[in-house]
């Protein structure tokens, strides 16, 4: 792609980013605040170190849910059910994890894969219904997160529950140290801060896998194709069935993963008050990075950051809910501006290939 | 006898294509008006315009005498035009009256006024001697009942032209000798019927009018009573040859493809074929003729692996294949264009580079020991592809939507052609493109076929499929009834096999 398309499909996110707060600042004014004031707050409490390092902490899970949601959405499939997936998982890696004790390395990759096998399988029952039985993933994903709350809460208080604790509320036992997961505090000098957590890493080694399975290998080729022409994906000689449970398990494996920053970097036990929504959260931050490893990772900062940002704003006198307003301004118009930019490109192509034609 | 519809020199293009030229037409009231051609020859873009669903670049319509400039279908109901599709346009869940009155109201909290309405339509029911139960579900009905539906349903909204697209694809013959009934009615009662069609015995039977269309264009507009199927059948395909590419080998002895009594599952009842055997030579193109809707498309499909059959065997270089998956038929050395190069061949919102791996992922050219893409071969390859069939470009990393038809198509050949596949099934290559794409097309055929290529050609040209083919099978309602030397055969003697005439 030429330079000059380049720049304009860059365009999209920072426009919208600006209508956002434009209209946010309308509000704002509105209800007779300062937005420049706010905003100017907002930042300043945003990047103090101990707030950047809350923001990575949040944008672990949100930019590893996002890419769950992204696998799906890259071959035309609406998994809505990472929060189903990686909060069964979460509560079973938390308990299994927490019986035994080994070497620290084997014992976190352990409780890993065991998270990501048990989402994957929650999961892959979205696909077998879709494939065998014509129900549309959306409708399943949903349900099975209603069923897989239900079995938590079952399983939390009756059988995962920590045996002869006299702590009030459920919660599964902790994990021995060897299944915590360091923090990378003592790796760049952040001694004064809180942890960082370690899962970092698995992040961005779960986004070099993303891209490296969706546009480097011919079954992602396989899920792109089926995503955006299954007619001729079909004639091409893909199986849509296999496609769809692969999809639907390569998804779910990554959304195994959503849970695990906090829990072995923070909780180090499933508890009532484990962070939920992240797999909701993640369909947002997939749509603003466009699935894309890059523009996800932007995305997911972007939303931790505000946020972060804007618990500071109770303090000083305006409703934090302008954080909520922001993120959702945020998505809808770079919806729109991304579509415009698309049948921008697409015209500016279309004009280069006819101006050929003429020579 | 007043006009219904005049059209003057109506004129409309799609990139690449000139889908109706210069067409003027005249249309009697209270006649039944049959449109035919061939697939591609116009019928369907004419229609659209008359309906409103496209407008012409050019030309005039005018519509018992009035000037129509229509830009929705709801101006063409407003004019008194009625359109039934041949794929029905009916919600299922609900009652034959719910679905006639279904948009004739704009929503409101007010009462439905079913029974008001059910007076109303079984008013025009009488008027029109058309018969059904107005309480039964959607569901329930058979085919030619819901086609009655979406009569009613027009002739309730006032229409007074009615036109009907394909309407006897989906019947069986005892329906349609009901709705030729029930059009004759209609025609006494003083509607117009606009009839499309490529069934030669149908029209016969039914028109009082017929327009022959081809490439566009309209050929002429003959009264029944003074043509013969013959005539109309030489109007609808043309006379005139192709020079083909001279053949500069002799077909070979080995059976490329070798199927053997294949018969098709059953599907709602029907069977789109049954007990095909054929087989392909190297060296030789094959050539099928048969008007859309004979089963044709299905045999291909099946061959390729998309469906599967109920009986019967399909042998590819005397391997057995009817248990492999469509992956392992292209990889093992069959090639498919498939007729709708935007649909079904091409991913339109993505480069050059990625639409010559589509069909050819699992290729060791293309497929690392690691499973992944090797996009400089991809490139290397589409870039070859681009110059050997002259595709205009402005290079490998256009998306496909940019390119014209033509192009387009040149490089799904060329996709096709690349690493010396043993049998090609090439369904419509040239439909729809321009000249100079059709004979650079035609020329890659010729060249590989006379290299060793087995070639199993489906066209609705009649004239493409001679000129390039050394035999020619003809299907006609799911059966293979001939198989004919290209050498000494006529577009009329084909016609007349394709329409069941000769047998």
């Amino acid at each position: 792609m030429k330079l000059r398309l380049r720049i304009a499909s860059f365009s999209a996110p920072i426009i919208a980013l600006s209508i956002a707060f434009g209209l946010s600042s309308l509000i704002l004014l509105f209800i007779g605040k300062d937005p420049i004031e706010t905003f100017r707050i907002m930042f300043e409490y945003g990047i103090k170190g101990k707030s950047i390092v809350s923001i990575i902490n949040r944008s672990i899970p949100l930019y590893i849910s996002a890419i769950a949601v992204a696998v799906g959405f890259k071959m035309g499939l609406f998994n809505i059910g990472v929060e189903g997936q990686y909060l069964v998982a979460s509560l079973i890696a938390a308990f299994i994890g927490s019986q035994f004790s080994i070497i620290t390395p084997i014992h976190i990759l352990f409780i890993i894969i065991i998270a990501i096998a048990c989402s994957a399988m929650w999961a892959a029952i979205a696909g077998y219904l879709k494939v065998k039985k014509g129900i549309h993933e959306v409708i399943s994903t949903i349900m099975l997160n209603y069923i897989g709350t239900g079995l938590i809460a079952y399983g939390l208080t009756n059988v995962f529950d920590e045996a002869g604790s006299d702590y009030e509320l459920p919660r599964t036992p902790e994990l021995p140290e060897s299944g915590q997961m360091p923090a990378l505090n003592n790796l760049f000098r952040l001694d004064d801060l809180q942890d960082l957590h370690g899962f970092l890493f698995v992040a961005i080694a779960a986004g070099i896998f993303y891209y490296w399975l969706v546009w480097k290998t011919t079954l992602g080729f396989d899920l792109r194709i089926t995503g955006a022409n299954p007619v001729a994906a079909k004639f091409s000689g893909i199986n849509p069935n296999r496609l769809i449970i692969v999809a639907m398990v390569t998804s779910g494996g990554f959304a195994g993963l959503v849970g695990l920053g906090p829990l072995l970097g923070y909780f180090h036990r499933f508890t009532i008050d484990f962070p939920t929504g992240l797999g909701f959260a993640g369909i947002a931050v997939a749509l603003l990075g466009r699935n894309h490893p890059f523009g996800m990772g932007i995305g997911a900062l972007l939303f931790a950051f505000l946020e972060r940002s804007s618990q500071i704003l109770d303090l000083n006198d305006v409703p934090k809910e302008i954080e909520r307003m922001l993120q959702a301004f945020i998505l809808l118009i770079v919806v729109v501006f991304y579509e415009i930019i698309r049948r921008f490109i697409v015209k500016q192509q279309v004009k280069d290939a006819s101006k050929k034609v003429e020579t | 006898m007043n006009t219904a519809i005049k059209t003057l020199n109506i004129s409309k293009s799609y990139p690449g294509v000139q889908a109706n030229s210069n067409v003027s037409v005249q249309i009697q009231e209270s006649t039944i008006h049959a449109i035919v051609g061939e697939n591609g020859a116009g019928k369907s873009t004419l229609m659209k315009i008359l309906y409103g669903m496209t407008k012409p670049d050019e030309g005039e319509i005018e519509i018992f005498d009035q000037n129509a400039s229509m830009s929705s279908p709801k101006d063409a109901i407003n004019f008194g035009i009625g359109m039934v599709h041949q794929h029905f346009m009916l919600a299922k869940n609900l009652t034959v009256l719910e679905n006639v009155i279904l948009g004739i109201d704009r929503p409101s909290f007010k009462n439905l006024g079913l029974k008001k309405y059910k007076k109303l339509i079984e008013e025009v029911m009488s008027l029109y001697s058309l018969d059904i139960d107005l309480d039964m579900f959607v569901e329930e009905l058979s085919v030619g009942e819901k086609q009655r539906v979406e009569i009613i349903k027009v002739l309730f909204r006032g229409a007074k032209i009615l036109i009907l697209d394909e309407p006897t694809a989906v019947l069986v013959p005892q329906e349609v000798k009901e709705l030729f009934n029930n059009l004759n009615n209609l025609k006494q009662n003083g509607v117009t019927i606009i009839f499309i069609s490529h069934k030669l015995d149908e029209v016969i039977e039914i028109a009082d009018d017929i327009s022959v269309m081809r490439g566009g264009k309209l050929i002429d507009t003959v009264k029944n009573e003074n043509v013969s199927k013959t005539e109309v059948a030489e109007m609808m395909i043309g006379k005139s040859l192709p020079i083909p590419p001279p053949r500069s080998t002799e077909t070979k002895q080995n059976k490329i493809l070798d199927l053997k009594n294949i018969t098709s599952k059953t599907v709602d009842g029907r069977k789109f074929f049954t007990d095909v055997s054929f087989n392909v030579f190297g060296s030789e193109i094959l050539g099928i003729a048969g008007v859309e809707g004979n089963g044709q498309k299905e045999v291909i499909e099946s061959i390729i692996g998309i469906d599967n059959i109920e009986s019967g065997e399909i042998y590819f270089n005397g391997e057995k294949i009817n248990d492999k998956t469509t992956r392992e038929r292209l990889d093992s050395g069959i090639s498919f264009i498939p007729e709708d190069r935007q649909l079904q061949a091409m991913i339109m919102d993505m480069n050059l580079t990625n639409n010559v791996i589509i069909g050819r992922q699992n290729i060791k050219k293309y497929k690392s020991k690691f499973a992944t893409v090797k996009t400089k071969n991809a490139i290397n390859e589409s870039e070859n592809i681009i110059s050997l069939f002259d595709v205009k470009t402005p290079g490998t990393n256009t998306l496909a939507t940019a390119l014209s038809g033509g192009n387009q198509q040149k490089f799904v050949v060329g996709r096709e052609l690349e690493d010396d596949p043993s049998l090609l099934i090439a369904s419509q290559p040239t439909r729809g493109i321009d000249i100079g794409a059709q004979a650079l097309i035609w020329e890659k055929l010729r060249e590989s076929r006379d290299n060793g290529l087995g070639v199993l050609l489906i066209s609705a040209d009649l004239e493409e499929l001679i000129g390039l083919s050394d035999r020619i099978v003809v299907f006609y309602q799911g059966s293979l009834v001939t198989e004919l030397s290209s050498d000494n055969v006529s577009p009329e003697d084909l016609g007349g096999y394709m329409t069941g005439l000769k047998k």
